[in-house]
C-alpha cells in the first residue's frame, strides 16, 4: 500500500503553521505532528511510495527500508521530546525552525534518490541555522554565520559530488558507493562536513552551544546523525572510516577535557560518539552496521537528555561555565538525577541504552580480529565516562558550593527530561524492540556476565583516574584553540595582511608611475623646452657650418 | 542551617570508603563470571581495572599538554558590538 503523507514533510507543514500559533493551539500541534509521524512511520510499508522523473533523471522521493525508518522515527520521537521541552521558550522563531530542520532531516532519511537527498539536506542547513538564529544574541548570530559557511561548503561538495555521479552513472539512486571515482569522494567529503569529521570539525562546538537553552537540545540531534545515516547507506565498509572515526573519538574526549563550558563539553562529546559510528561503518559487518544505527539511536536520546539537564541549568541560573556552576543538586534534585542518568548512559553503563548499542560496535571489531581499533574503542569508551559520563555533572550538579540555590524548571522541562530518562533505561533493559528495528537480523546478547564486568571494571576505574587527577582537571576561564582558528584568526588575519599588502602595492605603483611621469616630463623639457637643445636659436654661422658638413657628407656617399 | 547530607564531611567519607569497595568487588567479580576473551590480553587478569585506569590517566596527561599549547583565555577571539 503506498503511502500518500510523508512524516517528514509533515513536521515541515507543521512547523510552517507553528509560526503564526500562539498558547495552547500551538502546543497542542507541536506535540501532535511528531506523535503524528511517528504513528506514520510505524505503519508505513517498505519501498518506494513516491516516484517520478526530474530532468529526466528517476527520483523517488519518499522510500522506506529497515534503516530509514529507523532514523526518521527516533527524528520523530526527538521533535517531540524537543517541542514538549520548549513549550515555554518565548522565541516565537526557534520551534517553527526546529520543525522544518526535523522535517528536513526525516526527509533526508526517507529519500530515495539523491536529488531529493540534496534537497533535504540544504533545508536542514537553513532550519539549523535559523535555530541559533532564534537565540537573538550578537555571538549567537556571528556563529550561525560560521556555521551556515561550513554547511554550504558541504553542500557544495555533495552537489558536485552527485552531479559527477549522475553523469557517469546516468542514475540518481542513492545506493552503496565505492570511492573509485572522484565524484564519490566528493560526495564523502560532503556528507563527513556534517558528521562533523575532521579537518571541518570545529563548527559543533562553535555553533551549537550558542544557541538558546532549548535550541541546543534540537541541534544536537539532526545533522550529525543524518550524516551517519546516508554513510551507512553509501559507505558502508569503507576502511578511511575507521579511522577518520577513531580520530574524532579521541578528538571528542580530549578537547571535552580541556573545556569550561558545560554545552560546550557536550558538543565535543558529539564528535565523539558520532566517532564511535563512523568506525562502526568503516569496520562494515553486520554488526557493526547494526551498532552504529543503533548507537545513533540511542545516542539523539541521551545526548539530548544531557542537554535537556544543561539547558535547565542555564535556563534556571543564566551561566553557562563550569567554574560558575557547582552545588546545584541541593535545589535541582530532579535535573541533577536526569543529567545523571544521561551521563551513565552516554557511557555505556549496563541497564542504560548506551551499554545495548554501543558494545555491538566493540563486538564487531573483536569478531573481525581488529586488535587495535578494540583497544582503541575500550580506551575511548573509558574516555566517554571521564568527559561526559562524570564531568559533566560532577562540575554543574556537585563539587563546590557555588551559591546558586536555583529552583527546579517548569513542569514541561521536568517531563521532557523524565520522559527521555526513562527512555534511557527502558532501552537499556528492554532492549528487544530495538533491536527488530535494526536493518539486519541482531543476534547479539549484551549482558553476559563476562561483558558486565569487564565494562564496570573499565568505567568504575576510570572513574578512579578522575577523582585521583582531579587537581590536573581543575576548571579554568579558557577556551582551548579548535580548527576554527584558521577561519577566525588565521584567515582574517591573512585577508587583512592580502588587503595591507594590496595597499601598499598600489601606493608603491602609484608613486613610481608618479616619479616616472615627472621623470619623463624632465627629459622633455631638456631637450625640448624653451632653453633644450632642439629648441633653442642657434648662430646663423653654426647653421651654415653644419649645412656644408651635411652637403660634403652627401657627396662623399654618393661617389662611394 | 546545616548543608545538604550529602556535602557533609562524615558522607563523603563514607561515599569514598564505599567506591574503593565497589572498585575491588568489580575486580573479584571476574573471577564468579565465565570468560570468554576475543584477544589475548583481556584475558590478563583485571585487564577493565588497569586499561581503563592508564588509558584514562593518558588521555587526561596528553589533555593536559595540549592544553600547554593551545589554551587561550575565553575572550581570545575578541569581544564586539551586541555582546553582554
Amino acid at each position: 500500500m503506498t503511502s500518500f503523507v510523508h512524516p517528514g514533510l509533515l513536521l515541515v507543514t507543521a512547523g510552517l503553521a507553528l509560526a503564526p500559533l500562539r498558547g495552547g493551539a500551538r502546543a497542542a500541534l507541536a506535540l501532535a505532528a511528531p506523535l503524528g509521524a511517528i504513528a506514520l512511520l510505524l505503519t508505513v510499508a517498505d519501498g518506494a511510495h513516491w516516484s517520478g522523473r526530474y530532468l529526466g533523471i528517476e527520483v523517488a522521493p519518499f522510500a522506506v527500508d529497515a534503516l530509514s525508518r529507523l532514523f526518521a522515527l527516533i527524528f520523530a520521537i526527538m521533535a517531540f521530546g524537543g517541542a514538549l521541552f520548549a513549550l515555554n521558550q518565548p522565541s516565537r522563531l526557534e520551534l517553527p525552525a526546529a520543525f522544518v530542520y526535523a522535517g528536513a532531516a526525516s526527509g533526508a532519511t526517507l529519500a530515495g534518490d539523491l536529488l531529493t537527498l540534496f534537497v533535504f539536506w540544504e533545508l536542514m542547513a537553513v532550519g539549523s541555522t535559523l535555530v541559533i538564529w532564534s537565540a537573538g544574541s550578537a555571538p549567537a548570530y556571528r556563529a550561525s554565520q560560521r556555521y551556515l559557511a561550513v554547511h554550504l561548503l558541504g553542500g557544495v561538495l555533495l552537489f558536485a559530488g552527485i552531479a559527477g555521479h549522475v553523469a557517469d552513472t546516468g542514475s540518481a539512486e542513492f545506493s552503496r558507493m565505492a570511492l573509485d571515482r572522484p565524484a564519490h569522494w566528493l560526495i564523502l567529503a560532503g556528507f563527513l562536513v556534517n558528521a562533523g569529521a575532521p579537518p571541518i570539525s570545529a563548527w559543533l562546538a562553535d555553533a551549537y552551544p550558542e544557541a538558546s537553552w532549548s535550541g541546543t537540545v534540537f541541534l544536537s540531534a539532526f545533522t550529525t546523525k543524518t550524516a551517519v545515516y546516508v554513510l551507512l547507506r553509501g559507505f558502508p565498509g569503507t576502511e578511511i572510516l575507521i579511522w577518520i572515526g577513531l580520530f574524532m573519538v579521541f578528538y571528542g574526549i580530549v578537547y571535552a577535557l580541556l573545556e569550561n563550558d558545560m554545552r560546550r563539553i557536550l558538543a565535543y562529546s558529539i564528535a565523539n560518539q558520532v566517532g564511535f559510528m563512523v568506525t562502526g561503518i568503516g569496520i562494515g559487518t553486520q554488526m557493526a552496521l547494526n551498532g552504529a544505527a543503533a548507537h545513533a539511536f540511542t545516542h539523539i536520546l541521551y545526548k539530548a537528555l544531557l542537554l535537556m539537564s544543561a539547558g535547565a541549568v542555564l535556563h534556571q541560573t543564566g551561566r553557562r561555565k563550569c567554574s560558575d556552576l557547582g552545588g546545584l543538586f541541593r535545589t535541582m534534585p530532579f535535573t541533577t538525577i536526569c543529567g545523571t542518568i544521561g551521563a551513565l548512559a552516554i557511557s555505556s553503563f549496563p541497564v542504560t541504552s548506551g551499554f545495548v548499542s554501543k558494545s555491538m560496535i566493540s563486538q564487531a571489531a573483536a569478531d573481525e580480529r581488529l586488535l587495535a581499533v578494540w583497544l582503541a574503542l575500550a580506551a575511548a569508551s573509558a574516555g566517554v565516562f571521564l568527559h561526559a559520563g562524570i564531568k559533566f555533572p560532577w562540575f554543574v550538579f556537585f563539587h563546590k558550593d557555588s551559591g546558586l540555590r536555583p529552583p527546579e524548571p517548569p513542569l514541561n522541562m521536568r517531563l521532557a527530561m523524565g520522559l527521555f530518562a526513562a527512555l534511557c533505561i527502558g532501552l537499556g533493559v528492554f532492549y528487544q524492540p530495538l533491536y527488530a528495528l535494526l536493518p539486519f537480523k541482531a543476534d547479539y546478547a549484551p549482558y553476559t556476565g563476562a561483558h558486565v564486568v569487564a565494562q564496570l571494571e573499565l568505567l568504575l576505574f576510570s572513574g578512579l583516574a578522575f577523582f585521583v587527577m582531579l587537581p590536573l582537571l581543575r576548571r579554568t576561564p579558557t577556551i582551548t584553540l579548535d580548527t576554527d582558528w584558521f577561519y577566525r584568526h588565521l584567515g582574517v588575519q591573512l585577508a587583512a595582511g592580502a588587503a595591507a599588502l594590496l595597499e601598499a602595492c598600489g601606493a608603491a605603483c602609484g608613486r613610481a608611475a608618479r616619479n616616472g611621469a615627472s621623470a619623463l616630463a624632465t627629459l622633455v623639457e631638456r631637450s625640448h623646452g624653451a632653453a633644450g637643445l632642439l629648441a633653442r636659436t642657434w648662430s646663423t654661422g653654426g647653421m651654415a657650418l653644419w649645412a656644408a658638413l651635411m652637403l660634403a657628407a652627401y657627396l662623399l656617399a654618393h661617389y662611394l | 542551617m546545616q548543608d545538604h547530607w550529602l556535602a557533609r564531611d562524615s558522607s563523603i567519607c563514607l561515599l569514598r570508603r564505599a567506591f574503593v569497595v565497589v572498585l575491588a568487588l568489580t575486580v573479584l567479580a571476574e573471577f564468579l563470571v565465565e570468560q570468554h576473551p576475543h584477544f589475548e590480553v583481556e584475558g590478563l587478569p583485571g585487564f577493565g581495572a588497569w586499561y581503563g585506569f592508564l588509558a584514562c590517566a593518558g588521555m587526561i596527561l596528553f589533555a593536559k599538554l595540549l592544553g600547554v599549547f593551545l589554551k587561550r583565555p575565553d575572550d581570545h577571539y575578541g569581544r564586539q558590538n551586541g555582546d553582554d
